[in-house]
């Protein structure tokens, strides 16, 4: 379990992580999102003991990483972002190295082996770091990780450099070991953490700017009451639409996207909790000898979110502000 | 710290750094060794010592450059700072590592002196003690280098850094001898006294000349350890400050 309380980092006056609080429990994979320079390696080079905080606590299986490092660091993993290889060793000498390094208490030549099965090197197993492919020594970085068995795993970006045949293999394999490990896993690459992530915490300028499920995310930047409707209105007039649509029982707010050449209106509609506006809406476009293109739940997938927390946009009040924005 | 060691250990020899640095060693050894007994046709070693301080000023920094900078650089470092081993283990893994192949060099003169005592009838306890002295003021210097490597990124800049230091480490009675003589009675005469005598104490080669002239002085034994403790120690807190700055 990794627990990260009020942490902060200061550069001098810049606030690279600003009183960030989250929680990973055993068994859970953790997505850690941010555009660059958010704070994330920042964060992880924490919990990893690399670099200290300035304020606040980051508790690796209830062990503070400051007060007892030795013992914190016993339990973790971690993949930086550049992979941390002796270039002049081979693949086995290092993973002997770091076995030794670590100090494990493992049956040595069947861990390894293990290992190397599991993220697929062992047939570059005695070539030279040096001779590898980024690809390669990206998963020899992730062996390393490995060793040891710790029960956490905190990997910076571990799909950089992969081919998408491989990328789609580690993404299966941290699957995996999120069953017994808990993973803290950072991106930009959304769809991996979609795929990946129990959970996702998103970071910026140093702060969370969330922290829940995908779903959730969505939900609550979106609720299930927002609807994008293509109106086909032949001659007539914008307003006439909007009338029409704000007539409607049940609508809270409605406004015009965008207006197409031949009466084509982009209508952007929330209702209000638990009424249900669809059927009605039907109706009257038909009444009014209008033709619905399109409608459709105004649902955001993890890139709208991801953007719209990143460029300023906040939890409770991101819907109202998404509907500002759509009229302005 | 085992495995910090036997890595740096094996990485002198991967790379041509410990080749290098054995290879210089014994030439200059050889060369001084050749010069100084064989054509001289004198039984003793204590000018071949002497004059080895100034290649250790030399090929030492060659040794120590890549220890922590090379680390930083190419971020393995990374790697040691998040493994659940102390920086004083990974310090001293390093610093027992340069030892070790500089050990390795210094083993040439043991030679040196079965050779000579085949010709002549060599004072084996002074052999002993300029060995020894040549070890402990190894381990001081390598200290230094590695002092210095943790300072830095560049490998280069390591090295001649650690040069730079070690000059100034070996010759300091040199500094103190330039500071002039002052008349007797005046009020600063005791500083500037005091000055010139801390100068010739904390002078490395002073301490290490005692030994080739056949004295073995403890205080110069504690004097180089104390000096090699020191730069590591300065070393973990360099590393230290790294992470909490």
């Amino acid at each position: 379990m990794i627990e990260v309380i009020d942490l902060s980092k200061h550069y001098g006056d810049k606030k690279a992580v600003n009183n960030i609080s989250f929680k990973a429990e055993d068994g859970e994979v953790l997505g850690f999102l941010g555009p660059n320079g958010a704070g994330k390696s920042t964060t992880m080079n924490i919990l990893t003991g690399y670099i200290s905080c300035t304020s606040g606590k980051a508790l690796i299986d209830g062990v503070d990483i400051l007060e007892d490092p030795i013992k914190a660091k016993r339990s973790i993993g971690y993949l930086p972002e550049i992979p941390p290889l002796y270039t002049d060793m081979t693949v086995k000498e290092y993973l002997y190295f770091i076995y030794d390094l670590k100090k494990c208490k493992l049956p040595k030549i069947s861990h390894l082996q293990d290992i190397c099965s599991l993220v697929k090197i062992d047939h570059v197993y005695n070539r030279l770091i040096k001779n590898l492919s980024k690809g390669y020594r990206q998963r020899v970085g992730l062996a390393q990780a490995l060793v040891g068995n710790p029960s956490v795993l905190i990997l910076d970006e571990p799909t950089v450099g992969l081919d998408p045949k491989q990328i789609i293999e580690i993404r299966s394999l941290i699957k995996k070991l999120g069953k017994n490990h808990t993973v803290i896993l950072s991106s930009h690459i959304l769809s991996e953490v979609q795929a990946v992530c129990d959970r996702i915490v998103v970071i910026n300028e140093g702060k969370v700017v969330a922290n829940d499920t995908e779903e959730n995310l969505s939900h609550k930047l979106t609720g299930d009451n927002k609807f994008l409707c293509r109106i086909d209105a032949g001659k007539d007039m914008n307003d006439d639409v909007m009338r029409m649509v704000k007539s409607i029982d049940g609508v809270d707010r409605a406004f015009c996207d965008a207006e197409h050449k031949n009466g084509i209106f982009d209508i952007r509609i929330e209702a209000k909790e638990g009424c249900e506006i669809r059927y009605e809406l039907f109706e009257k476009t038909a009444k009014n000898g209008w033709t619905m293109l399109e409608l459709k739940s105004a649902e955001m997938n993890l890139e709208d979110i991801f953007l719209r927390l990143t460029m300023g946009g906040s939890i409770p009040d991101a819907a109202a502000e998404e509907n500002e924005e759509a009229i302005g | 710290m085992g495995a910090v060691f036997r890595r740096e250990v094996r990485s002198y020899f991967t790379s041509p750094i410990g080749y290098i640095f054995i290879t210089a060693f014994f030439a200059y050894s050889g060369i001084m060794f050749s010069i100084n007994s064989l054509a001289g046709g004198y039984a003793k070693l204590d000018s071949m010592f002497y004059s080895l301080l100034t290649i250790m000023i030399v090929l030492i920094p060659i040794l120590t450059m890549r220890t922590i900078a090379e680390e930083k650089r190419t971020r393995t470092d990374q790697c040691l700072l998040t493994a659940p081993v102390s920086l004083g283990g990974i310090v001293l893994g390093k610093f027992f590592a340069a030892f070790v192949v500089y050990a390795a060099a210094v083993s040439i003169t043991l030679v040196m002196a079965v050779v000579v005592s085949v010709y002549g009838q060599p004072d084996w306890n002074v052999i002993v003690g300029n060995i020894v002295a040549l070890l402990l003021a190894g381990g001081a210097f390598i200290a230094v280098g590695i002092f210095c490597s943790s300072l830095t990124e560049n490998q280069v800049v390591a090295a001649v850094m650690s040069f730079i230091a070690l000059i100034a480490a070996s010759f300091m009675s040199v500094i103190g001898g330039l500071i002039p003589a002052v008349q007797e009675g005046k009020w600063y005469t005791d500083i500037i006294g005091g000055i010139k005598t801390a100068f010739n104490k904390l002078s490395f080669s002073e301490r290490y000349y005692d030994f080739t002239f056949g004295i073995f002085n403890f205080s110069n034994v504690v004097f180089f350890i104390s000096a090699a403790a020191a730069f590591l120690f300065l070393t973990v807190r360099v590393l230290e400050k790294r992470r909490w700055s």
